[in-house]
């Protein structure tokens, strides 16, 4: 026992215990709490030392970066053969659209995205304006530009439209114009008149209850049936309205979903102003209600974007596609590991960023009660 | 009601303001303009068929459909009908489902769980899988694992041996397969009796510790009625089952079961793929609730595993199974993206080859999504009759 | 309501097109400026596409002439990729104008799917293809074997007729397109891959080593390949018919896309009526077959410079030779 004695409450404080802080500490506690955290932990690192090595070594030590052909990538002991994205990177990219006319889809991305920025800028005031423009204008500006025959612009045909260029074409219309016919059934859904609200139900459950590929086919094989001799769709036109039907569906039910979460009090009190359903609709509900739901929009955005590579079986050229067909071209056989790999990446990147980012809102927009 | 006479009666607005004549109205409206516009459809479409001259009608059903099918489980030649061809296909579909179900329940439970670990690595390894897996479209999953990997395989002549008699090649997974011979019923029936009777050992122990407050190990009276019972039986009857292995003759192997490598690689893409999904609703599930709930559970001495049991899981539960079972559905729908590699599904046999022999696409794509719409309503009519049931009644 | 209003826009755009109807495929062609082609998803020698996305092929060839016959103009045409599942669809419900995809002429396609088979343009039977370590001389050595075939094709119930009356199994494995069938033989999913024999030879040459592979020497069926036409326009079935026929009527005259500005003043009556004076008869302008001939050339040039020894293919001519020379391949006069 120590002599030295101290008044009350003046005891300095101690160190804590070496073994609760620090690496060591950490390592305890967050590895090594018990003998089966310990056991779990061994297993994971035996994983980790089996698979990580070689995949870093296939897919970079060893791996051939670029080359006319495929020569080096049959040495022995090479690694993934980057050279075949590499030969094929601009048909990855923009299918078989002609390639002196490549800046036209690149400025119709570029716009966007500066279109776009404003919009996660704290302070800037029109962002509803801004908005609105991306919805209504800017899809016809996007179509004279990648489409052309419009303006003095070269007209492309849609078939020579491919790879990730396609990709996001289709998603992007998919999202854009299944929104307005989303909130339109979503409203039909919850309105009180039986007829108006049973025909939004049977559509949105018939389209959710069928698998897209079946929608697509429907769409690519039968649509020009159900029109007069003589009408014309295009086919991306087609695979398109497929999409859009299907997809309006699930954009009600995320909507719905904002819709019931908008307190009853807000409705009762739009009423109660003598707002008619259209005004109270307008600019009570569904600003709060579309506020709400852009989380789910963007869930929803990203599953289609996954969904969009079902088009290669009705034989349009997307990403996925594009790198299957890349796959059988005989100079470059045996290949497919790295062309999958490759498509999977850039899926992933959209994917994974796009779902941070509705993590991101879905936290900012949350003002309940957390632990 | 009660309203004092003053002698004003309130001016009765024009019957165009009237909401319910502006709903009949509307309505009306929209049966008119619906009923048109399905009309002009079918019409257009009855006039396009008969101008074109494409046969209708169901009678192709009953033609013999000519051309063979990888995988049947029921028997099927190229002698059988058309009609034959839609039923092999949706239990093919069936199959696939069913069994993606199985396996992708369990790995996400495994890894939602892992996901939450307070082991820092686990965790981290579980997260890793959620985040690459569900970011990845499942068509380009599927192609992977079946031209990638599973192509990479070696021949048949080089199978691998993974020991007990199973050979894995590029023509998939040979099992040996088991040949119950007499008394064998003897034993499934074993395997009923042990169930029925646990069940009754339940209510009993049920009974027993609502009175005196004593617990009765339930769980492993069940697991030892349902295996010990038959194991006996198994053992008393002498063995009476026979392993009969794969061997290779001519091209392939004979005998024994074989899971062909597109049922491999689509059951494979489906789980991992939808598990990510499972795995995150089992967190949120689990997240869900509150974490009073524990510390409550606790302070009454219930141990941490029951606590986990008559706490946790079944509030989680009550989260969780809703968003399940809409992942079921998607993990059905999406095997139809089989015929992507021909897996014989639904759409790939019915939908595909037999559309193509007969030509007569109107009927045969209204059947292939009737067929996925009765499942799809059939699980959600469960679904509302269970969320009616477990719901916790409010106020 | 909006949902009203859209609906109400829809069908009042729905009458409007009402009022548009055409049956006439000429007409629908020339008012739009190219012939719509349903072609196959790739196929060496017969239809597909290069590097940079043009359509070669012999198949496709026989709608460049088509173009050339009623616009003037061979390179006129717009080409739909169709799987062998999608094709019959396609053109029945109007989406293409013609298939030229080496389609099989059947009865049942003929009668009941409201198609017409406007002639053949290339003969063919369906073979098989092994590896050649396999060491199998004849199909008859087969039985058991894993059979990867393209689905929705007249081979898938050839091959099933085959292996029944010979008493032997198979095993089937089905895809949806010609490259995926190429995959999977290649990867050794199957022992042999079967398909009509021109096919063979082109899906040989998208092996990594096509010698590897060997092309047994049985014939199981006749596959009569050529163009196909809705049924209900006559007048646009007898263009595509005599457009092929041009070709092969060329070709027996000895007029080539290099001689044919020289023949325009020959004296042989029969090149003469190949040259000018018949078009009005199926509603084209009197420079059709001359077009034909001179944009894409007669039957045998362009067999050559798709399939035959001036490809990659190297299919000798046998029955698709002229019938003078112990072929198969016989035009109707034109006169």
């Amino acid at each position: 026992m120590s002599k030295t004695s101290y008044a009350v409450g003046e005891h300095p404080d101690l160190e804590p215990p070496a073994s609760t802080i620090g690496v060591i500490g950490w390592l305890r506690e967050n590895l090594f709490s018990n003998w089966w955290n310990s056991l779990l932990t061994l297993f994971g690192f035996y994983l980790i030392y089996l698979y990580l090595p070689p995949l870093v070594e296939w897919m970079f030590v060893k791996a051939v970066w670029s080359s006319p052909d495929r020569v080096p990538c049959d040495a022995e002991g090479a690694g993934a053969c980057w050279a075949f994205i590499d030969n094929r990177f601009t048909q990855f990219m923009y299918g078989f659209y002609p390639k002196e006319l490549y800046w036209r889809p690149n400025t119709a991305g570029l716009l966007l995205i500066a279109l776009m920025i404003p919009l996660f800028i704290k302070s800037f005031r029109w962002k509803w304006q801004l908005g609105a423009f991306i919805l209504l204008v800017y899809p016809f500006i996007a179509f004279v530009l990648i489409h052309g025959g419009y303006l003095g612009f070269e007209l492309v045909e849609t078939n020579k439209w491919g790879g990730l260029m396609l990709t996001l074409i289709l998603s992007a219309v998919g999202i854009v114009a299944s929104l307005p016919i989303g909130i339109v059934l979503a409203l039909g859904r919850r309105s009180t008149m039986p007829i108006v609200k049973s025909v939004c139900v049977v559509y949105i459950e018939f389209w959710r209850g069928v698998p897209l590929i079946t929608v697509l086919f429907m769409s690519s094989v039968m649509l020009p049936l159900f029109f007069p001799e003589g009408t014309d769709f295009d086919k991306l036109a087609r695979a398109m309205i497929g999409i859009i039907m299907f997809q309006s569906a699930y954009m009600a039910e995320v909507v719905r979903g904002g819709l019931q979460a908008i307190p009853k009090g807000q409705y009762e009190a739009a009423a109660s102003l003598g707002l008619t359903y259209w005004k109270s609709m307008g600019l009570i509900i569904l600003p709060q209600a579309l506020k709400l739901v852009i989380p789910g929009i963007v869930n929803t955005f990203i599953a289609l974007f996954k969904d969009t590579t079902l088009v290669l079986i009705i034989g349009l050229f997307d990403l996925l596609a594009i790198i299957q067909q890349a796959n059988s071209d005989p100079e470059w056989l045996g290949f497919d590991t790295e062309g999958y790999v490759f498509a999977g990446l850039i899926f992933w990147i959209f994917c994974f960023s796009m779902s941070r980012y509705s993590i991101a809102l879905e936290q900012k927009l949350h003002t309940g009660h957390k632990r | 009601m009660s309203e004092p006479d003053s002698g004003l009666k309130p001016s009765k607005p024009a019957f165009w303001n009237d909401p319910k004549v502006r709903a009949l109205f509307f309505q009306v409206l929209l049966i008119v303009a619906l009923g048109y516009f399905l009309m002009t459809i079918v019409d257009n479409t009855l006039e396009n068929m008969r101008s074109r001259g494409i046969t209708t009608g169901f009678a192709f059903l009953d033609e013999p459909a000519g051309f063979g099918i990888l995988q049947s489980l029921i028997p099927y030649t190229e002698a059988n009908t058309y009609g034959r061809t839609f039923v092999v296909g949706l239990l093919n579909t069936l199959l696939v489902s069913g069994l993606g179900i199985v396996l992708a329940t369990i790995v996400g439970f495994i890894m939602g769980v892992a996901r939450l670990s307070h082991n820092w690595l686990i965790a981290k390894l579980a997260a890793l899988y959620i985040e690459t897996f569900r970011n990845v479209p499942l068509l380009l999953q599927i192609f992977f694992w079946y031209f990638a990997v599973l192509g990479a395989l070696p021949s048949v002549r080089q199978s691998l041996d993974l020991g007990l008699g199973i050979r894995f090649n590029n023509r998939g997974l040979y099992l040996p397969e088991p040949i119950p011979e007499n008394g064998f019923s003897i034993v499934l029936w074993m395997v009923l009796i042990g169930f029925v009777v646990s069940r009754f050992v339940k209510r009993w122990a049920r009974k027993r510790q609502d009175a005196t407050g004593q617990p009765f190990p339930v769980f492993l009276t069940t697991l030892g009625l349902t295996f010990g019972l038959p194991l006996i039986a198994f053992l008393i009857l002498g063995s009476p089952l026979h392993w009969e292995f794969p061997e290779l003759k001519g091209f392939n192997f004979k005998g024994g079961m074989t899971i062909i490598p597109e049922l491999l690689a689509l059951l494979l893409a489906l789980t991992i793929y939808t598990g990510t999904f499972i795995a995150e609703t089992v967190r949120a599930g689990i997240n869900s609730v509150s974490h009073g709930q524990t510390e409550a559970a606790l302070a009454l001495g219930l141990t941490r595993v029951q606590t986990l049991r008559l706490v946790i899981i079944p509030q989680a539960m009550r989260v969780i199974i809703p968003p399940l079972t809409s992942q079921y559905l998607n993990l059905t729908k999406n095997s139809s993206l089989a015929t992507a590699v021909g897996y014989p599904d639904l759409v790939a046999v019915f939908m595909g080859t037999t559309l193509n022999q007969t030509g007569q696409a109107v009927e045969i794509t209204a059947m292939t999504m009737a067929v996925y719409l009765t499942i799809s309503l059939t699980i959600s009519f469960f679904m509302n009759w269970y969320n009616k049931h477990v719901a916790l009644i409010e106020r | 309501m909006s949902k009203i209003t859209s609906t109400l826009l829809l069908s009042s755009a729905l009458a409007l097109a009402a009022n548009t109807v055409s049956a006439d495929t000429l007409d629908s062609v020339k008012s739009k400026g190219f012939v719509q082609c349903g072609v196959s998803t790739g196929l060496p020698g017969f239809s597909n596409a290069d590097k940079s996305g043009n359509w070669k092929g012999l198949d496709v060839d026989v709608c460049r002439a088509v173009a050339a016959a009623t616009l003037g103009d061979a390179s006129k045409v717009k080409f739909t990729p169709l799987t062998a599942k999608e094709r019959f669809t396609a053109l029945q419900s109007g989406e293409i104008d013609m298939l030229s995809r080496n389609t099989t002429w059947t009865l049942t396609r003929d009668a009941s799917l409201g198609l017409n088979f406007a002639g053949v343009n290339y003969y063919d039977g369906q073979g098989f293809m092994v590896k050649k370590n396999l060491g199998v001389k004849s199909a008859l050595e087969l039985d058991g074997a894993a059979v990867c075939i393209q689905s929705g094709t007249t081979t898938e119930l050839n091959l099933a007729d085959y292996f029944r009356e010979n008493g032997m199994k198979y095993k089937a494995i089905t895809y949806d397109t010609s490259d995926a069938t190429v995959k999977g033989f290649e990867a050794g999913r199957c022992d042999v891959l079967t398909s009509d024999q021109s096919q063979l030879y082109a899906l040989r040459i998208k092996l990594k080593d096509p010698k590897s592979a060997i092309v047994l020497p049985e014939v199981i069926s006749k596959e009569p390949l050529g163009p196909v036409v809705r049924q209900g326009d006559d007048k646009w079935f007898n263009i595509v018919k005599w457009s092929l026929f041009a070709m092969v009527n060329a070709e027996e005259m000895g007029v080539t896309s290099k001689n044919v500005d020289s023949m325009k003043n020959s004296k042989n009556p029969a090149i003469a009526r190949l040259m000018g004076g018949q078009g009005e008869k199926l509603g084209l302008s009197d420079d059709w077959s001359y077009n034909i001939i001179k944009q894409v050339g007669n039957y045998g040039e362009s067999f050559e410079r798709n399939v035959g020894m001036g490809s990659p293919l190297k299919i000798s001519r046998g029955l698709n030779a002229l019938w003078k020379k112990g072929g198969l391949q016989y035009a109707p006069p034109i006169r």
